[in-house]
């Protein structure tokens, strides 16, 4: 049987353990929360890291290209690079498929086929961890600019009335605005 | 070699708390999640005990040295004045029907976060200090004593709680944790241990007026350039009155309706509504005094709610107007609705809210004397008064998000929503246990709007997040509607981290766009200054029309010359 098949086949076994994995991340009394609310609005990270991690999984078996598989990744790193996780715990859960994938073909494994098959998934699921880089960091600079865009608009309409800057005007023919008294 | 620990476990996060109790779990302050300490000069100007230069970050917080007896004290005092305190540190059966339901929890997993911890957090220090068998038992009874450690595991929860009772509305015995939380930020506030965030805006809003400290004329300022604005998208070039003595009804509003986007745009339509209205008796004016609407000081203590409340009813008495109106606020709303008669009344000089174009006396408001602009805007348009063009809300699909105050702590969900409805073509509910009185906090409320504070904040937002993506998804909405001040800015923040296609509207902005006033010019934008969709559109037909009318008057031209023509030629050929 071809790798992709067996895969298949234990999908919904190994996207078990890997949602089970991922929860083992969290503590405890969490952990409990986010495994029996079932409601996708009560429970949204549960919800959102499951249904992310299936699609993630579909996109792996179905050879997809990286566009496909890149929002699912967002979705469940877009959470975590929030959470109380350094970068490495919040992407480490990428890398932890393999070891399960490997669990749970154990018995398959002496077959050549697989092992070579097994061989270039996961140099794929590598080349996953290095897109999920790419996306946590984009999610953590988008919280950076947003920190800096509300300070700037927090005041902003009001230093444009209050004539403080000296500047280009913004419409050609407006006068030039250059009034620095209220600075002093 | 040496032995490296399998990726696995280095991943792992080691925060797992039950083989210890929640209480041996020392606290861990960080960065994120903490927002600035207060700083010493707002201290000394609002009379803040404790004035200091310090940071949540620093290992030493300066604490006055009997800091235990003045926060025992201060404990005592208020379970002496307020019997629900006592009571909610009494009843709590842990039960855990509220520990699921804070966003803060829900989005961090961090199981202080849970409301129950959240409340325990002090009433282990009731049990430990002022129970016989908290006393005797300590731990065992649920009691632990007041050390440095636990008063910072205090801060750091009550200022990651935004006192949205999400939670108490979901208690069989009704406690209301965010009360527990008033009364924790006030015993915390005892020893000057308040947040950046809170105590600027208050000292501000206590020495000036208004958040930011903006004095009257450049309040002034800011009302013009409105009208400029509005001028230039309706031809119509409004002209409201400020501090006017003997208008019939002051309007107030939070001060970031007038200094930051997109609140400025729902100014803009509060303008433009009071305008369309003074053709039929409306006389109302804006206030440099009574600047602010929000009131920050509801974060800190109930005395500095009512200092900076008081302001209010006293420039309705020295303006002498006969009632007030006040601007799409959450927090606000709160204070002006439920406190403020308690606290600032009786307003026995002002009268029993009428409107003066519908005639409807507002018996909600009989004490208070004020209501909210929604119950009046929704009130006009059940009359039939405003005249409205739905289709120049048609660019948006829009949802409705409910603010904690407002909606779950006084039952204002209607109004807003039937305002909304007879004003735009496109309306959409988020799933029912995610709006009305089971809304999910902005994630930023109760003076955590603060940019430092926005790990946790986008934590907290990320349940109202899903549940406006759930309505994105199905419906293409492209605009949350909300009448919270806060809300407009922080939903703005939270739709750009989650849900990048939205964007936040304050309902006036949409009565702003709809409205059509006496002797306007065709209107080609919103109040965005962006041009509608359909404006190219229509351009280019008209261009197109244009070109088929003038080449068939062409047309026509050629036609008649060339019945001249033949005409000519007829005449000549019978001449002949």
């Amino acid at each position: 049987m071809s790798l992709e098949k067996l895969l298949q086949q234990k999908k919904s076994v190994i996207l078990e353990r890997w949602f089970d994995s991922i929860l083992e991340t969290y503590p405890a009394d969490t952990r409990q929360f986010l495994k029996k609310k079932k409601n996708r609005f009560a429970n949204p990270v549960a919800h959102e890291i499951s249904r992310g991690i299936e699609e993630i999984f579909n996109n792996i078996l179905k050879d997809a290209n990286s566009e496909d598989v890149s929002p699912f990744l967002d979705k469940v790193i877009r959470i975590r690079a929030v959470q109380d996780f350094s970068p490495s715990q919040a992407l480490g859960f990428i890398f932890d498929l393999k070891k399960l994938i490997r669990d749970e073909l154990a018995e398959n494994m002496g077959e050549s086929r697989i092992s070579e098959d097994l061989w270039e998934l996961e140099r794929k699921i590598d080349a996953m961890g290095l897109m999920s880089l790419d996306i946590y960091t984009k999610c953590r600079e988008k919280l950076y600019e947003l920190r800096v865009k509300e300070v700037k608009n927090r005041v902003g309409r009001l230093i444009e009335r209050a004539n403080m800057m000296c500047g280009i005007p913004e419409k050609e023919g407006d006068p030039e605005v250059c009034n620095t008294d209220n600075l002093t | 070699m040496s032995k490296v620990a399998p990726p696995e476990e280095l991943a792992k996060v080691d925060h797992t708390p039950p083989k210890k109790g929640w209480m041996d779990m020392p606290v861990e302050l960080k960065e994120g999640r903490w927002c600035y300490g207060s700083k010493p000069k707002d201290h000394e100007v609002i009379g803040l005990p404790n004035p200091r230069s310090w940071s949540p970050g620093d290992e030493d917080w300066k604490l006055p040295e009997n800091w235990q007896e003045i926060f025992l004290e201060g404990m005592r005092e208020r379970l002496d004045k307020f019997r629900s305190f006592r009571l909610f540190m009494d009843i709590c059966v842990r039960c855990g029907a509220c520990a699921d339901k804070c966003h803060f929890f829900i989005g961090s997993g961090d199981p202080k976060n849970m409301p129950v911890l959240r409340a325990e957090l002090l009433r282990s220090i009731y049990r430990g200090e002022f129970t016989t068998a908290g006393k005797i038992l300590g731990k065992l009874a649920g009691g632990r004593k007041l050390t440095y450690e636990v008063f910072k595991d205090l801060f750091y929860y009550f200022f990651q709680c935004t006192e949205c009772r999400r939670c108490s509305l979901f208690c069989p015995y009704g406690i209301d944790t965010a009360e527990v939380t008033m009364i924790g930020r006030e015993l915390l506030n005892l020893l000057g241990c308040n947040i950046d965030w809170i105590t600027g805006p208050v000292a501000n809003c206590y020495r000036t007026g208004n958040h930011l400290g903006i004095q009257p004329h450049a309040y002034h300022s800011m009302v013009e350039f409105f009208c400029e604005e509005i001028e230039e998208i309706t031809g119509i070039l409004p002209e409201p009155s400020l501090n006017r003595k003997g208008a019939e009804i002051l309007f107030i509003t939070p001060s970031g309706d007038i200094f930051a986007d997109p609140g400025t745009f729902t100014a803009m339509g509060y303008i433009m509504l009071f305008h369309y209205l003074e053709g039929l008796g409306l006389d109302i004016t804006w206030s440099t005094y009574a600047s602010e609407g929000g009131n920050f000081g509801s974060f800190t203590s109930h005395e500095m709610m009512k200092r900076l409340n008081s302001k209010m009813y006293a420039e309705a008495k020295r303006l002498g107007v006969k009632w007030i109106i006040g601007g799409e606020c959450g927090h606000m709303w709160r204070v002006c609705n439920q406190y403020m008669d308690t606290m600032t009344g009786p307003a026995d000089f002002l009268e029993v809210p009428k409107s003066p174009i519908t005639g409807t006396v507002f018996e909600n408001a009989k004490s208070h004397k004020m209501l909210h602009i929604c119950e009046f805007t929704a009130d006009l348009i059940k009359h039939g008064k405003l005249n409205l063009d739905l289709s120049r809300n048609d660019q948006y699909k829009l949802t409705f998000h409910d603010s904690c105050n407002p909606a779950r702590g006084m039952g204002f969900f209607d109004e807003p929503r039937y305002v909304i409805q007879n004003v735009a073509n496109n309306f959409h509910e988020m799933p029912i246990d995610t709006i009305r009185e089971q809304t999910f906090c902005c994630g930023s409320g109760s003076g955590l709007n603060t940019d430092e504070f926005m790990d946790m904040r986008m934590r907290g937002a990320f349940p109202r997040a899903n549940a406006l993506q759930h309505v994105h998804d199905k419906h293409d909405v492209n605009m949350m509607a909300c009448i919270c001040a806060i809300d407009r800015a922080t939903l703005t923040t939270l739709c750009e981290y989650w849900v990048p296609d939205v964007e936040v509207i304050g309902i006036h902005e949409l009565i702003g766009n709809a409205l059509i006033l006496e002797g306007e010019k065709k209107r080609t934008m919103n109040l965005r200054g962006e041009e509608f969709p359909w404006v190219e559109e229509e351009e280019a037909e008209e261009a197109a029309a244009e070109v088929i009318l003038e080449a068939a008057e062409e047309g026509v031209e050629a036609a008649a010359e060339e019945v001249a023509d033949e005409e000519a030629a007829g005449e000549a050929e019978g001449e002949k």
